[in-house]
């Protein structure tokens, strides 16, 4: 992927940018301009608002990959999910720290930030969200 | 040098899943682990993810930090990453994280690096802008994914985490009294450009090196401020292993039970710069109004940052429920062996590599 084409999507992969019917509230990602689900689309021409996902979800489905993708070779097996996200939208993404023997379907997420690949040894390192399992947290106090 | 009114407004810390015991180290190198281990005090250390690298655990330090204070990323003035393992040579840490907490684009941003007190050196930098109404927030990060060679004694205590806090003036969970820094020429650890892992003087990093600054930084502060030991109910000093800190703090004339929560490289390993800071965020996990720290960071090269911190009654409303409280990265996490260790470490070369 050209250095350029990752940076224009740095605010949906970095911070989770959405966008927002003003019309029926329906919620994309990543972004888009016009909503597709208002009957007449021209009402939601320029009024589509930016917004941000939460980073919660549950897994909608999901599958353990054990033939990586170039770049991934040192993280098999993993585990790559469709998460249904708080506000709607259901994205792809790697669940991570996790035996693929513990997931399971409706399993609560939240994203985390993480590398996505390098390119190569001297190119750029890109990140992007993953999913980590939501553990129940324990104050200390 | 006093804080004028700067202090800490808030703070996250984030260490990796994974965990790799002295024993199973010693075990492939032919050395006694356990042993090794409990010379160190160290019983495990912490191991990022393939995925994982100075950028991402800054970045999450930092949205839990953001997240529990409340505050707006765009009111951050300035954002500065102290690490010895930025992923970059050139390219900034701190860009990539102030636009990934959404702090960009009116601030100023800087990557640090002074051994393992990059973190603390930031947190000084910040107060001066605080103090001085040039910025309402600054943001101070120590991380590392530290690395020792294959059987050398740093690979039993190199470990990867950080520390991110939010320096103002107003509500503030802890006050910082004062700063103070002793810093002299001392080559005990260091790593040239292009070298995979760092060259240390064995012996002599102790005595000449962090003794001589932890505790001349520590007698300093204490004398300016015109404290002793029996002042503060806790200290944190830097950590590269378990047993380091313990001594500096008995030289100084520190009881165990000041050191308790301040410890954390016997659970997690040296975080390098981020040891103190998940040290002092583990005692403002348990710390109660009125309470009084004192801190003592330490980089090789060499220097000491100290800092004497009162909590203050903010405290008491500050949200701990968002994130990782750090005791339970102390209790938690997934073992794995060496072979799994030496993959995500990248001491593995694949084919064509």
């Amino acid at each position: 992927m050209s250095v350029a084409r990752f940076w224009r999507e740095t605010l949906r992969r970095y911070n989770l940018g959405a966008s927002k019917c003003p019309e029926c509230q329906t919620v994309f990602f990543p972004p888009r301009s016009v909503c597709p689900q208002c009957t007449v689309h021209r009402k939601s021409m320029t009024k589509m608002e930016p917004c941000q996902l939460s980073g919660k979800g549950e897994i909608f489905s999901y599958t353990t990959v054990y033939e990586a993708a170039d770049g991934f070779e040192m993280q098999v097996p993993y585990v790559l999910a469709l998460v249904k996200m708080a506000e709607g939208p259901v994205l792809t993404g790697q669940v991570v720290d996790v035996d693929p023997k513990e997931v399971h379907e409706g399993m609560p997420v939240k994203a985390t930030f993480r590398k996505l690949r390098e390119d190569g040894d001297s190119g750029v390192i890109h990140y992007g969200y993953k999913f980590a399992i939501v553990r129940s947290p324990t104050a200390s106090k | 040098m006093k804080g004028n009114g700067a202090g800490i407004v808030s703070y996250g810390t984030y260490v990796p899943r994974y965990r790799i015991s002295p024993d199973e180290i010693g075990r492939v190198w032919g050395v006694d682990g356990v042993a090794m281990g409990k010379n160190l005090n160290i019983h495990s250390k912490s191991v990022p993810s393939p995925d994982e690298d100075t950028i991402t655990i800054s970045t999450e330090a930092l949205r839990v930090a953001i997240a529990r204070g409340n505050i707006d990323p765009r009111e951050i003035g300035a954002l500065y990453v102290g690490s010895e393992s930025h992923p970059y040579a050139v390219k900034p840490t701190a860009t990539i994280v102030a636009q990934a907490v959404g702090a960009t684009p009116n601030l100023t941003a800087a990557d640090f690096e002074f051994a393992c007190k990059a973190g603390t050196a930031a947190i000084q930098v910040c107060m001066g802008l605080v103090s001085s109404g040039m910025i309402k927030y600054g943001v101070a990060i120590g991380s590392d994914t530290s690395q020792g060679a294959p059987g050398d004694a740093l690979e039993y205590s190199a470990s990867a985490g950080g520390g991110a806090f939010v320096i103002g003036k107003d509500h503030i969970i802890a006050k910082i009294n004062a700063t103070q820094s002793y810093t002299t020429d001392t080559p005990d650890f260091w790593r040239r450009e292009g070298q995979r892992y760092p060259s240390h003087g064995g012996r002599f990093t102790g005595e000449p090196a962090y003794f001589r600054h932890v505790t001349e930084c520590g007698k300093g502060i204490m004398k300016a401020e015109g404290t002793t030991p029996a002042d503060y109910q806790h200290v944190v000093f830097h950590q590269p292993n378990g047993k380091f800190p313990l001594r500096a703090g008995k030289m100084l004339g520190f009881n165990d039970d000041q050191m308790r929560y301040g410890m954390v490289t016997p659970w997690i390993g040296n975080t390098y710069s981020g040891a103190a800071l998940i040290g002092l965020a583990n005692v403002l996990d348990h710390a109660k109004p009125s309470e009084r720290i004192l801190v003592v960071g330490y980089g090789s090269g060499a220097g000491s940052d100290a800092f004497d911190v009162t909590v203050t009654d903010e405290i008491s409303h500050y949200d701990h429920s968002i994130g990782t409280p750090v005791q339970k990265d102390l209790e938690e996490g997934i073992s794995i062996n060496y072979s799994i260790y030496a993959k995500f470490r990248g001491k593995i070369r694949l084919s064509g590599e």
